[in-house]
């Protein structure tokens, strides 16, 4: 039960795109049709549902204050929180270029449709965002770690397409000339995220 | 003695480099870059001011730096030595934070860490910095911090003057905008200003007037 609360909360309550604005470079730059759309969305799930519980894992067991105590008693008072953010960088670096040989090795479909998105999340807000929320959150265990990167992915997947859609649609209205473009996406971005507000229960 | 190590410190093209960004070539509302935290830290005025001087320092800092090492790097693993540069500054600009100013970086929370990411970072150091002499590369810093703290002000004045009717500057205390008799005759703070996408149309408002200001900038066939 409290996993499924995790997963509807990151998804649509806190929303990555609409209440926190990560990973709006690629969310405004990837969603002019729904095709890729779809395969950015994607990528995003699987990244952040790796990347959060190894974050999580490396947290627990050699940032955090206190988290060396495995390695002896005189290590209890290490504090090495300092460094995670080029820690969890680096993992994301690392895993994505991981992933995406281990995907181009056994999975050539797959690796067609999500290739060429997978070295642009590398340095999406999203997947870092992921982490450093995950950080602060406090989780108990891997698994609620897990499904919150996968609902915090999904959150981000249906934002994507969503938009997607309303900008495949967009091309055939009369928008005044110097909103075409970026500036109708920033107007729709706000009155959908208006309506996700509802989640929050405003 | 090459012709270009001869320019002068602000010759007509160095100039160019801080002012196109400020405006035709706005890192956030033109090249759509680093919308992120452009949008999330606007409550305040205070947050957006030390926000932009965060982002400004590891701008120009990097820029710097990867300037320096550019012909030092090899191009396949460019993009790990340049996230690991802005990371390090990003550490630094953290903690310098946390001693100074505690209770703005309490509420910046997450987004010191996301300027790694932040796409201004990472774009102007790919496209500019990879590829030019550094005192040009700091002179983009400046520049792109400068645009990318304007638009950050601006969006963070409107927030907070019709969302909590204040204007806060570091260092003063919080600044009533909105008179106390217009409370009285049933005035009311628009609460819908302080939340997120309220942030989004007003940096569309500002791109539909920057552009109408600028007409060759319009994308005729954008969607």
């Amino acid at each position: 039960m409290e996993l499924v609360n995790i997963f509807v909360r990151s998804a649509f309550a806190d929303n990555m795109i609409f209440t926190f604005f990560f990973g709006m470079c690629s969310y405004l730059a990837v969603s002019k049709t729904v095709k890729t759309a779809v395969g950015l969305g994607a990528a995003v799930i699987f990244v952040l549902g790796i990347t959060v519980p190894l974050n999580f894992l490396l947290e627990t067991y050699i940032l955090k204050e206190g988290a060396l105590t495995w390695l002896g008693e005189e290590y209890a008072s290490y504090d090495l929180s300092f460094l995670s953010f080029i820690m969890f960088i680096a993992v994301i670096a690392s895993t994505v270029q991981l992933v995406e040989m281990l995907v181009e090795k056994f999975s050539p479909a797959l690796y067609g449709a999500l290739g060429i998105f997978l070295p642009l999340i590398a340095v999406n807000c999203a997947i870092l965002g992921g982490a450093l929320f995950m950080q602060q959150k406090q989780f108990n265990n891997v698994g609620e770690a897990t499904v919150y990167g996968l609902g915090s992915g999904f959150g981000w997947f249906i934002a994507i397409v969503l938009i997607a859609a309303i900008r495949e649609k967009i091309k055939y209205s009369h928008i005044p000339g110097p909103l075409k473009g970026v500036g109708m996406a920033f107007i729709l971005t706000g009155l959908m995220g208006l309506g996700f507000l509802g989640f929050l229960g405003f | 003695m090459s012709e270009e190590t001869k320019e002068a410190l602000f010759s007509p093209k160095n100039k160019k480099l801080i002012a196109e960004p400020i405006n035709i070539n706005n890192p956030v509302t033109i090249q759509v870059l680093g919308i992120c935290s452009a949008l999330a830290v606007t409550v305040q005025i205070d947050n957006a001011l030390i926000m932009s001087i965060a982002v400004m320092a590891v701008l120009v800092i990097g820029n710097v730096l990867v300037s320096l090492m550019r012909n030092a790097i090899p191009s396949k693993i460019r993009i790990i030595v340049q996230l690991v540069v802005v990371a390090a500054l990003v550490i630094i600009v953290s903690e310098v934070l946390k001693a100074y100013v505690y209770d703005v970086s309490k509420q910046l929370s997450v987004f010191v860490g996301l300027i790694i990411t932040n796409c201004i970072i990472m774009g102007r150091l790919e496209a500019f910095a990879m590829g030019n002499k550094p005192w040009a590369s700091a002179l983009d810093g400046v520049g792109n911090g400068f645009g990318y703290g304007l638009v950050l002000v601006i969006v963070a004045f409107f927030k907070e003057v019709f969302g909590s009717g204040t204007i806060t500057i570091p260092g003063f205390e919080k600044f009533h905008v909105i008179p106390q008799a217009f409370y009285d005759m049933g005035y009311e703070n628009n609460g819908l200003m302080l939340l997120p996408p309220s942030s989004l149309i007003i940096v569309a408002i500002y791109i539909w007037f920057q552009k109408s200001k600028n007409p060759e900038l319009i994308d005729e066939h954008g969607s």
